[in-house]
C-alpha cells in the first residue's frame, strides 16, 4: 500500500510542474507588452509606468522566457506570488488564503450532500429499473444537465428570497450579525448556504445518480449476483453487500473526474450570491486585469484539483485491492 | 445508414430532441425576418415593460424587445456551439490520432498533456485566458474549442490503439500506404462515430460555457445580444423583472436538453456497443 501511495506522489510531481508552466503560458498569451492594460480596473494604475514596472519585476519581461519561468517557479515555491494590482496593493498570498476556506467548506459541504443522495437515488432507480421512481429521476436527471447553474440561481432568488422571503439572497452573513447569539449566529450561516448549496448540488447530484444507476445496472447483471442470490440470501442483503460495494467503486472515479467541474462552478455560485470565496476573486481579478492574483489563483485551484484526485486514487487504492496490484504490474 | 435511421426513428425522444435543434436553426437563421422589434433600439417610454402583446416576452431597461434579443441570441448561442465543438474536434483528433497511431513517447507525452489540461477547472482557465485577450464572440468561440479538446483526443486515441492492430490496417502499411494514408483512408472512418456522438454533446456543453462567461459579462459583449448577457442585465432587475431572467435561461435549457437527447439518440443508434461505455453528457464546468 505505501508503495502504492508513493508512486502516485511521485507521479504528480510533474503535473504540479506543468500547472505552474501552464498557469505561466496564460500570461503571455497577451498580444504584446503582457504590461499593457494592466490594473485595468483602477483608473490611477492603468498604463501607469510603476504598474508595468512592478509587472517587469515580478516576471523578469526583458529576459527569455526559460529565466522567465525559472524565476517565476523559484518564488511560487517559496510561496511568494507578488503583490496584488488592486488599490489595496496586499501580498496575493493573503488574499488567497482568506478566501481558500469559504470555497473549501462550500465544496465539501456540496460533495457529501451529492454523494449522500446521489448514491440511494442511483440504487433504487436501478433495483426498480422503469419504475414511476426510475422514470421521475431520469427527467430529473436530464433537465437537471441542462439547466444553467446561474439560471437556476436567479430563479431561487427569485422564489425564496424575493416573493416568499424565506433565505437571505447574499453574502454569508447579515449585517447584524455580530449582535446574534451564538446560535443564532449558527443559524443566520447555515440559511445564507442554503441557497448556493442548492445550485451548486443540483447539476452534480442529476450526473452522479445517473452514473450509480448505470454502475449498479451493470453490478447486477454479474454471475456472483445471481450466485448470491442461487444461494438463497434475501434480496435485500444480495442489494446492499454484494451489489452495492461493488458498483460504488467506479464512482470514487467519476466523483474525481467530476471535482473540476464542481470547483469550477464556484465561479458561478459565489458570484451570484456574493460569497466571498476564490471564484469571486477570479471575477474579481479579471476584471481588474490583476494578473498575480489572476495567475495564484489558477495555480492554487488546479493545485487543489490535483490534490483531490490524488486522494481519490489513494481512496481508491484502499477500497480495491485489485488497483494496487495493477499498478504493481506496471500498469497505470 | 438505413439500420441507424431506424434505430433512431423508434427513439422518440431523440426525435423530438432533434426537431426542436432544426426549428432552433431555422428561427437562428431568420432571426432578422421573424423578430418584431429591432432587437438594438431602445424605446424609453416602454422600460421594463412586462409581457404584452406588443412585446410578448417583455422589455429590459433600455426598453428593448426581449423576443427580439432572444431571437438574436439564437445565433450566437449555436455559432458559438458549433464552431468551438468544431475547433475542439479538429484539435482532439489530431492529438489523438497522433498518440495513437504513433504510441510509445508520443502518446506518453499527448496523454500527460491531457492529464495536466484536465487537472485546470476549466472555468477557471477560460476566466484567466479572457482577462488577456479581448472577448467577443470570435475569441469566445476560439478559448471554448482550445480548452475543451481533451475528451475528443481520449476517445480518438482510444480507437486507433484498437484499430491499428486490425487487420485491414496492417496490410494497407505492409504495401507500403503512407501513414497519413493508412490514418485518412483506413483507420478515422472506423473511429468517427464515437466522436460524432462527442460532438453532438460538446455543443450543449459549449452553449453553457457560453452563456455562463455572458453571465459573468465575461463573454460576448454588449450590445449583441445573447441569452447568457440578457440573463446578466436581469440579473440586477430579478425584484421587479421576472420576464428578463426566466425566458432567456428557459432557452438555454431547452436548448441544451434538446441536444443531450439528439447526441444520446445518435450514440444510441450509431452503436449500441457506446451505450454502457460512453460517457454520460458532461457538463461544461
Amino acid at each position: 500500500m505505501l508503495a502504492y501511495v508513493l508512486r502516485r506522489l511521485i507521479l504528480a510531481i510533474p503535473l504540479l510542474v506543468g500547472i505552474t508552466f501552464i498557469s505561466f503560458l496564460v500570461i503571455h498569451l497577451a498580444p504584446g507588452d503582457p504590461t499593457e492594460g494592466a490594473g485595468a480596473g483602477d483608473p490611477s494604475i492603468r498604463n501607469n509606468a510603476q504598474a508595468r514596472q512592478m509587472l517587469r519585476e515580478l516576471y523578469g519581461l526583458d529576459k527569455p522566457l526559460y529565466t522567465q519561468y525559472g524565476r517565476w517557479l523559484s518564488r511560487i515555491v517559496r510561496l511568494d506570488f507578488g503583490r496584488s494590482f488592486a488599490p489595496d496593493g496586499r501580498p496575493v498570498l493573503q488574499k488567497v488564503v482568506e478566501r481558500l476556506p469559504v470555497t473549501l467548506l462550500l465544496n465539501v459541504i456540496e460533495l457529501m450532500i451529492i454523494v449522500a443522495l446521489a448514491i440511494p437515488i442511483g440504487v433504487s432507480s436501478a433495483t426498480h429499473q422503469y419504475s414511476a421512481f426510475d422514470k421521475v429521476t431520469t427527467i430529473f436527471v436530464f433537465v437537471g444537465f441542462a439547466t444553467p447553474d446561474f439560471w437556476f440561481a436567479l430563479l431561487l432568488m427569485m422564489l425564496f428570497g424575493v416573493q416568499l422571503g424565506w433565505a437571505p439572497i447574499s453574502g454569508l452573513r447579515s449585517l447584524n450579525w455580530e449582535y446574534l447569539s451564538f446560535w443564532r449566529q449558527q443559524w443566520d450561516f447555515l440559511s445564507h448556504l442554503l441557497l448556493p448549496i442548492s445550485v451548486a448540488t443540483f447539476g452534480g447530484l442529476a450526473g452522479l445518480s445517473r452514473y450509480m444507476r448505470q454502475s449498479m445496472l451493470e453490478v447486477v447483471r454479474q454471475d456472483y449476483i445471481q450466485a448470491a442470490r442461487a444461494k438463497g440470501l434475501a434480496e435485500r442483503v444480495v442489494i446492499r453487500k454484494h451489489a452495492l460495494r461493488n458498483a460504488v467503486l467506479p464512482i470514487v472515479t467519476i466523483l474525481a473526474l467530476s471535482l473540476p467541474g464542481l470547483i469550477g462552478g464556484s465561479v458561478i455560485v459565489e458570484s451570484v450570491f456574493a460569497i466571498p470565496g476564490m471564484g469571486q476573486l477570479m471575477v474579481q481579478a479579471v476584471f481588474e486585469r490583476d494578473y498575480p492574483v489572476i495567475m495564484a489563483n489558477l495555480v492554487v485551484v488546479a493545485t487543489l484539483t490535483l490534490m483531490a484526485n490524488l486522494t481519490a486514487d489513494i481512496v481508491y487504492g484502499l477500497v480495491d485491492p485489485r488497483i494496487r496490484f495493477a499498478a504493481r504490474r506496471g500498469g497505470r | 445508414m438505413s439500420a441507424f435511421w431506424r434505430t433512431f426513428r423508434r427513439n422518440r425522444l431523440a426525435v423530438v430532441g432533434g426537431v426542436i435543434v432544426a426549428c432552433l436553426v431555422v428561427v437562428a437563421v431568420l432571426a432578422p425576418v421573424l423578430s418584431p422589434w429591432d432587437p438594438h433600439r431602445p424605446d424609453v417610454k416602454n422600460i421594463l415593460a412586462p409581457p404584452s402583446v406588443a412585446h410578448p416576452l417583455g422589455t429590459d431597461q433600455l426598453g428593448r424587445d426581449v423576443l427580439s434579443r432572444m431571437l438574436y441570441g439564437a445565433r450566437v448561442s449555436l455559432s458559438v456551439g458549433f464552431v468551438s465543438v468544431g475547433i475542439a474536434t479538429v484539435i482532439g483528433l489530431m492529438l489523438g490520432a497522433m498518440a495513437g497511431y504513433n504510441g510509445g513517447t508520443i502518446d506518453g507525452a499527448v496523454m500527460r498533456v491531457v492529464d495536466l489540461m484536465l487537472v485546470f477547472p476549466s472555468f477557471f482557465l477560460l476566466l484567466a485566458v479572457l482577462a488577456f485577450i479581448r472577448p467577443s464572440i470570435w475569441t469566445i468561440m476560439a478559448v471554448i474549442g482550445a480548452t475543451g479538446w481533451m475528451r475528443v483526443a481520449r476517445l480518438v486515441r482510444a480507437e486507433f490503439l484498437t484499430l491499428k492492430e486490425r487487420e485491414f490496417v496492417v496490410w494497407s502499411q505492409s504495401i507500403g500506404a503512407s501513414a497519413f494514408r493508412v490514418i485518412w483512408r483506413h483507420i478515422l472512418p472506423n473511429a468517427i462515430a464515437p466522436v460524432l456522438v462527442a460532438m453532438t454533446l460538446g455543443i450543449p456543453a459549449a452553449i453553457l460555457t457560453e452563456s455562463g462567461l455572458s453571465f459573468l459579462g465575461l463573454g460576448v459583449q454588449p450590445p449583441y445580444a445573447t441569452w447568457g448577457n440578457i440573463l446578466n442585465e436581469g440579473k440586477d432587475a430579478i425584484e421587479i423583472a421576472w420576464w428578463l431572467s426566466f425566458y432567456p435561461g428557459l432557452a438555454i435549457l431547452v436548448t441544451v436538453l434538446s441536444y443531450n437527447l439528439l447526441g444520446e439518440g445518435i450514440r444510441d443508434a450509431l452503436d449500441p456497443r457506446l451505450r454502457q461505455s460512453g460517457r454520460f453528457v458532461g457538463r461544461a464546468r
